[in-house]
């Protein structure tokens, strides 16, 4: 059975913290389509489409019938561990860091051999599953866990280096003021979040979400305003060095176009939440969580951004909205540029309507805020770079992959 | 059509030299291969520009090939070859030497397998091996050979039954053998509770499994045999060779290498088998590999290795002397050098010109090499059969 995660002690501040350090990350052009699928948690592999072969590592040339038409397809992830090591040595500061570390050969049932991070309860000869990760250099790897999950396997050290669970970790969910932010901060209490920290804006203004925040264990509430740079700083003074999560699900959606309905007041409002915002946040939560990556199991990990759908194209009935949402996704890309240099990884969830009152005249199917929390803390449990929440949202991520242009000529409410 | 593969008659295989292995050089690769051809030429009492062919193999030349070497060394061959395989090198570099003399392309062909060990040499060579490396084994654990063959060496364990102990035998031999080599990495005797309780490096290998990185080189002249004789040197003469690349791609794990594909053909032309060989060098990065060369090269049957070599003393005074100046476990890796040295040794045994303990009466010597571990399993394999030459 996997060893329980220790409880996170109080820190001891007279013992240095451990400098971030990266897994290798060179990879090939090819590797990177593992990227791709490990994205959004699919566990696809290339395939030839001649002769139907599967292939690992990553090439560009089919290994059986040398054609070059090599294809992503979802695969089988069963396999068999064929022999395993615990590394007790490592060429890499990284792993140096973090051994003993484990690692098996898995016969995959789509055919490959396969090297993989291997959880704690694999056993040998027995039938492990794999999945696509995203490792904290940002690249994807192969990790393999018991066929049957185990009690207690998602406490795995190692594997916690490339997923995500609340347990033990401390949050920041940016805005609870609203319904989708309680949800979060509850499923976060559920999932075993170690302290929730929620931000509220303007403190005069009540709000029922924030009334029942307060009663939540572990919970506890900041002044915090993203569109005021001393807010955020002075919150990130406070209690920057101890946000293992930041979820930023900072939100102002109204209704809008542009040439029938112009309001350049909202459209100011909606970048200065979603994309300055995200700046100001960035600017001072980022450099905090980055000295923090390696800090233990408990160490900084993961900013995830709530975003919507319409960052991945414009649904003209949401004009500015959907043009502050994309400037955000836009942003969103540097910024796990620029924390994966920490170790931190940056996740998007793309969510579709939400059933809220700023959304009222959106048709359904629309999403209720706690199905979407659940979506987001499984997707950090699961370690997923991008989490499409929802069947409009995935519709729309279908149709731009199959025709952006279509999309962009018929999307609306 | 059946096309019989031609004899290397007529060829000799000679000047066995060695530049002392050093755990760190600041010297470049470059160097230790103009140390080699140096000695060469000094052993053999010719001048640089008698020798009209290079076979080189290194790790450490980048940004250089064989091709740069030559200019830096001031040579104008009409010969060249590089050999980018590793441990399997110096196996193929004798094979391939030897045609260029038989045909005639070349008169005097020197080959050479060195490499030089900075600090970060090891490093960075592991972490920039190859495509498949750096893509789907370095980034998980980054523990370059020692995690591949910990997988195969727990794969043969469990497979076949072999004992940590069967692996210390062979490891504790080969340290007797080496103690007379002064360049020798491991200078003091190796017991079985050292190698059992050594350090744990990847589970199941420990400490005195693995190779120490070191610098050095190792080197032989290739030409007729008519020359050797002209030049008084002691020489050896080629048997049989063999080589192979990826062998058994289906097999899920290693537990195999192309030997296996090549064993009869490679006797046959011999015209001797397994029984008949004097002495055995086989490539010992770890000692799991050679249990597979014992089989594969049909000493033994698959799994069988633990069995064969347990009534056998495998020191040079043995019934089955292995690796007789220590190997690469008890001497240090010198990057392509460590796949130089079983034949150097080979040659050295059988001309009388050892570095350390003679094997008593030999007239036939196999060498077997193994190289390039890419994502999970070793690709490269060569071997050949010397026989002692009558001056």
């Amino acid at each position: 059975m996997t060893t329980p995660l220790s409880k996170p002690k109080r820190k001891d501040p007279t013992k240095r913290t451990r400098i971030p350090s990266l897994p290798p990350g060179k990879r090939s052009r090819e590797a990177h389509g593992l990227t791709a699928m490990a994205a959004v948690g699919r566990f696809a592999l290339q395939v030839c489409n001649e002769c139907q072969k599967v292939q690992y590592p990553p090439r560009q040339i089919c290994s059986n019938c040398l054609n070059d038409k090599l294809f992503w397809r979802d695969v089988n992830n069963g396999g068999k561990l064929l022999a395993e090591t615990k590394l007790q040595h490592s060429n890499d500061t990284y792993f140096r860091d973090r051994i003993p570390w484990r690692l098996g050969i898995v016969i995959a049932d789509a055919g490959p051999s396969i090297v993989a991070h291997l959880g704690e309860d694999c056993i040998r000869d027995q039938r492990v599953r794999m999945s696509l990760s995203i490792d904290r250099a940002g690249n994807a790897v192969i990790t393999a866990r018991p066929e049957k999950p185990t009690q207690l396997e998602e406490d795995d050290v190692q594997l916690r280096e490339m997923a995500f669970n609340p347990k033990d970790r401390r949050v920041l969910i940016v805005d609870g003021k609203t319904e989708l932010g309680l949800r979060i901060a509850e499923n976060m209490v559920a999932a075993g979040a170690r302290d929730v920290f929620v931000g509220s804006a303007e403190p005069w203004r009540s709000s029922s979400y924030l009334d029942k925040i307060k009663d939540l264990e572990r919970t506890s509430i900041y002044s915090l305003d993203v569109t005021d740079t001393e807010s955020v700083k002075e919150l990130a003074s406070m209690i920057g060095d101890k946000v293992e999560i930041l979820v930023n699900n900072s939100y102002h959606l109204r209704m809008g176009g542009l040439v029938d309905k112009f309001d350049i007041n909202t459209a100011h409002d909606e970048m200065e939440i979603h994309y300055h915002g995200l700046m100001r946040l960035a600017a001072f939560f980022g450099p905090i969580m980055k000295l923090r990556s390696a800090d233990g199991p408990q160490g900084a990990s993961a900013w995830l951004n709530v975003l919507s759908a319409y960052a991945l194209i414009n649904n003209p009935d949401l004009a500015t909205y959907s043009a502050s949402q994309a400037a955000a996704l836009s942003l969103s890309q540097c910024l796990r540029s620029e924390m994966a240099a920490g170790g931190i990884r940056v996740l998007n969830a793309f969510t579709g309507p939400i059933e809220d009152e700023w959304q009222q005249i959106a048709p359904p199917p629309k999403l209720i805020p706690d199905t979407v929390a659940k979506r987001i803390i499984k997707g950090l449990q699961d370690g997923k770079e991008d989490i499409i929440i929802g069947a409009v949202a995935e519709e729309i991520c279908a149709r731009i992959a199959e025709n952006a242009k279509e999309i962009e000529r018929t999307i609306k409410l | 059509m059946d096309i019989t593969r031609n004899k290397y008659d007529g060829i000799a295989v000679c000047a066995p030299v060695t530049i002392p292995y050093t755990r760190y050089s600041l010297k470049s690769s470059h160097w230790f291969c103009g140390q080699s051809i140096a000695a060469l030429i000094k052993r053999a009492k010719i001048k640089k520009e008698a020798i009209d062919g290079f076979c080189i193999s290194s790790f450490t030349l980048s940004p250089d090939s064989a091709v740069g070497l030559m200019q830096h060394l001031g040579t104008s061959p009409r010969w060249l070859d590089h050999i980018p395989m590793g441990g399997a090198s110096g196996g193929v570099a004798l094979r391939r030497a030897a045609r260029a003399v038989q045909s005639g392309d070349a008169e005097i062909v020197a080959c050479v397998g060195a490499d030089t060990n900075h600090v970060d040499t090891f490093r960075n060579t592991i972490a920039t091996f190859s495509q498949f490396a750096n893509d789907a084994v370095y980034p998980y654990g980054s523990g370059g050979p020692n995690s591949s063959f910990a997988f195969l060496t727990d794969y043969y364990m469990r497979e076949f039954g072999a004992k940590r102990e069967d692996f210390g035998k062979l490891c504790i031999a080969q340290r007797e053998n080496a103690l007379p080599v002064k360049h020798a990495m491991m200078k003091k005797s190796l017991n079985m509770d050292d190698y059992i309780n050594a350090r744990t490096i990847a589970d199941p290998i420990r400490l005195y499994d693995c190779v120490m990185p070191c610098a050095g080189a190792e080197g032989f002249l290739v030409m007729s045999i008519e020359r050797a004789k002209f030049l008084k040197l002691p020489y050896t003469q080629i048997l049989s060779t063999i080589e192979r690349h990826n062998a058994f791609p289906d097999d899920p794990i290693q537990y195999r290498g192309g030997w296996a594909i090549d064993v009869d053909e490679f006797y046959e032309q011999a015209g001797l088998g397994p029984k008949d060989m004097d002495l055995v060098q086989l490539y010992d990065d770890y000692p799991v590999i050679c249990f597979m060369q014992i089989e594969d090269l049909g000493f033994c049957d698959k799994g069988e290795a633990s069995k064969f070599i347990k009534d056998k003393d495998l020191t040079t005074k043995g019934n089955f002397p292995l690796n007789t100046s220590g190997g690469q476990l008890s001497q240090g890796q010198a990057g392509a050098g460590g796949g130089f040295l079983g034949v150097v040794e080979t040659i050295r045994q059988l001309t009388g010109e050892v570095l350390g303990y003679q094997v008593d009466n030999v007239q036939n010597g196999l060498v077997s090499c193994f190289g390039m571990i890419n994502y999970d399993r070793g690709l490269c394999t060569s071997a050949a059969i010397l026989s002692k030459g009558d001056l």
